[in-house]
């Protein structure tokens, strides 16, 4: 494997309404900031990657006019998902494995602010047999943080102190909505809304832009390892209360000696999940920034960890781990881990 | 057995809010004002109508308003003949791309008033505007001839200084 | 650069009338739907997928083409109890989602249970309610009922 380098990172704040900068504005500014991290100049880029959903922007091939941003013309080589922003990043390490270019630059973008983002994501459900239902995501979660209860892996509790302690962390975190102060005992009182889930539960949505620059060989963290692995479509064959699929990626990627983890959970029900998949254990710091609890942008959360990870390297960490996902109920889970070079 | 099913109905149906963000906005507000209103590149000092962002050319914002004419040269264009599900006008109407003078890149707008037949590369045209605007590019109705004698466009559909 | 104070905002809607062919799998599942009947599908190795997909999702591996009636009583896996339906929800009343293991079937399938909150939980024994309209889809199939 050719060694691979965090060469520069960027977000700009994440906000509950983003409405003065559209997406090229939005990607222009993000990877402007990303580049000169790196000191780097965009026409030294081998390589653009992008991850956003059009369904999301609420603008067929939004991602296409997003790309003025970066200067795309005369063209570039460049490639886009559908997608969180860290699958855009796995596509541009593993582009960077064919040995001929030594930079990449990957971004993504999201507006939970203009449409539902709930709506949107019903689209990535099964079009015969879920989606037809109407089902809500919260929906679905909450199937599985009962599957949790039930078999006494987590409790109503544990849920709340999730949202507790990403309250806590995010209160810290410059970059998104500050979180309302709470106590355990004020979230419990809260009404369900998808039972056993309540309101705040679900991650807070909002919008943004982060941007990574990767680089071959050179300072800042470095890649060791990167996977993803995704499990089957239909709810009915998946164990809900384990994720397979991010263990793999976390064993795929070496996950281990990790002292600090940025983990993407749409649902607080779901951190129990992770925690036990990924090995994350109380020695080690999980979500500083807050994680996606506090602040969720859609297709950008994921790559987010990623920054998240490599700030908390330059902070004195030795190895980071981050963690994305996509799909109903943790269906995909991507993992990278990071080291201090 | 009774008759099998081959197909389902599943439609879609997704709502937005969509904000026009600043540099549509002050661009919209602008014909409002009946003035077309592009963004140069601090640059590459081209400018672009409607106003764009970021320069695709040099990834920067583009920050200056720069009025731009009312007047252009057709620089391609093409003949609608068919209807379709939508369509504002009546076929036949000429969809043209126009290099207002002042900009460096063409509008894709409506070439009317006049037969279809007298559309051609070159044409010089003016915007003409409806009474009352509305913060929309279909406040200009269309374009129409000016009666300026042709430009000359070159192969790359740039107007020939 | 001139920030207007009242941004422009207008609503757009993104629709699609698309229509999807369902297989020889799911056309069977979804006929059956529109007769009042539950099937599965045999799977290579024994266990019966409901609903029924063309692949055994584990393995890849095609099905058999045995489709074997299930139900119409199951267990509930896992529920949900939406006590304030949205507009995109497929009741207007509060409702529970839930996981249901139809009796003969390997795999829970989910839909919606149309009774009390009282009456549910994991466990609870519930029968299919068919709608009374059927046209060979999903929502043929009304959702259940817990069977007291
Ligand atoms: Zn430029």
């Amino acid at each position: 494997m050719r060694s691979i380098s965090i060469a520069g990172i960027a977000q700009l704040p994440s906000k509950l309404a983003e409405h003065h900068m559209d997406a090229a504005e939005l990607v222009q500014a993000v990877t402007a900031l990303a580049l000169a991290d790196a000191g780097i100049e965009r026409k030294q880029i081998g390589f653009v990657c992008s991850g956003s959903s059009d369904y999301i922007m609420g603008q067929p091939f939004s991602f296409v006019m997003a790309l003025d941003g970066v200067g795309a013309w005369p063209p570039i080589r460049e490639s886009h998902v559908e997608m969180d922003g860290a699958w855009a990043l796995y596509e541009a390490w593993v582009r960077l494995q064919h040995g001929d270019i030594d930079t990449a630059l990957v971004y993504s973008f999201g507006k939970s602010s203009v449409g539902n983002v709930d709506d949107a994501l019903g689209m990535q459900l099964d079009p015969y047999y879920v989606a037809p239902l109407g089902v809500s995501p919260m929906a679905l979660a909450a199937l599985q943080a009962r599957a949790l209860l039930d078999a006494r892996f987590a409790n109503e509790r544990d849920f709340a102190q999730a949202v507790m302690r990403a309250r806590l962390a995010g209160a810290r975190n410059p970059n998104i909505p500050t979180p309302t102060a709470t106590t355990v005992d004020a979230l419990l009182a809260a009404p369900w809304v998808a039972s056993p889930l309540r309101a705040h539960d679900a991650a807070v949505r909002t919008d943004g832009a982060a941007a990574i620059v990767l680089r071959a060989g050179g300072p800042g963290p470095k890649i060791t390892g990167f996977a993803h692995r995704i499990e089957p479509h239909a709810l009915g064959v998946r164990d809900l209360t384990t994720s397979p699929s991010a263990r793999r990626a976390a064993d795929d990627a070496g996950a281990s000696r990790i002292d600090v983890a940025e983990i993407h959970t749409p649902y607080a029900s779901q951190e129990t999940i992770l925690r036990n998949a990924l090995g994350l254990n109380d020695r080690m710091l999980v979500n500083p920034s807050g994680g996606t609890l506090v602040a969720e942008t859609p297709m950008v959360a994921g790559l987010l960890r990623v920054v998240e990870a490599t700030r908390a390297i330059r902070d004195g960490a030795h190895r980071a781990l981050a963690h994305a996902t996509s799909g109903p109920c943790l269906q995909h889970n991507l993992v990278c881990v990071l080291e201090s070079t | 057995m009774s008759a099998p099913v081959t197909q389902m109905k599943a439609p879609t149906r997704l709502e937005y809010l969509v904000h026009a963000g600043a540099t549509t906005t002050t661009f919209l507000h602008s014909i409002l004002k009946g003035q077309l209103v592009g963004r140069r590149c601090p640059v590459c000092h081209k400018v672009y109508i409607p106003p764009r962002g970021a320069c695709p050319t040099c990834a920067v914002l583009c920050t200056d308003e720069v009025p731009v004419s009312n007047s252009g040269t057709v620089t391609t264009f093409s003949i609608v003949r068919i209807p379709f599900e939508g369509q504002r006008l009546t076929p036949p109407y000429a969809c043209a791309h126009i290099v207002l003078d002042g900009a460096d890149v063409p509008l894709l707008h409506i070439v009317g008033g006049c037969s279809v037949d007298e559309v051609r590369v070159g044409m010089r045209v003016e915007a003409v505007w409806l009474e009352i605007p509305q913060p929309t590019l279909a406040t200009v109705t269309w374009f129409k001839p000016n009666g300026e004698p042709d430009r000359a466009v070159n192969d790359r559909g740039e107007v020939v200084p | 650069m001139s920030l207007p104070t009242d941004d422009l905002v207008s609503p757009f809607t993104l629709e699609y009338t698309y229509k999807r062919s369902t297989g020889p799998v799911i056309g069977r599942f979804l006929a059956g739907l529109r007769d009042g009947q539950l099937l599965g599908v045999r799977t290579l190795t024994g266990d019966v997928l409901v609903p029924p997909t063309e692949y055994e999702p584990t393995t890849g591996d095609a099905v058999t083409d045995e489709f074997v009636e299930v139900g119409p009583e199951g267990t509930v896996s896992t529920w949900t109890w939406i006590s304030n339906p949205g507009p995109k929800d497929p009741v207007s009343v509060p409702f529970a989602w839930a996981m249901v293991h139809l009796d003969g079937a390997s795999t829970p399938m989910l839909h919606v249970v149309l009774s009390p909150e009282a009456s549910l939980k994991t466990g609870a024994r519930v029968r299919a309610k068919f709608a009374e309209t059927r046209v060979g889809h999903i929502r043929d199939l009304a959702g259940f009922e817990v069977v007291t």
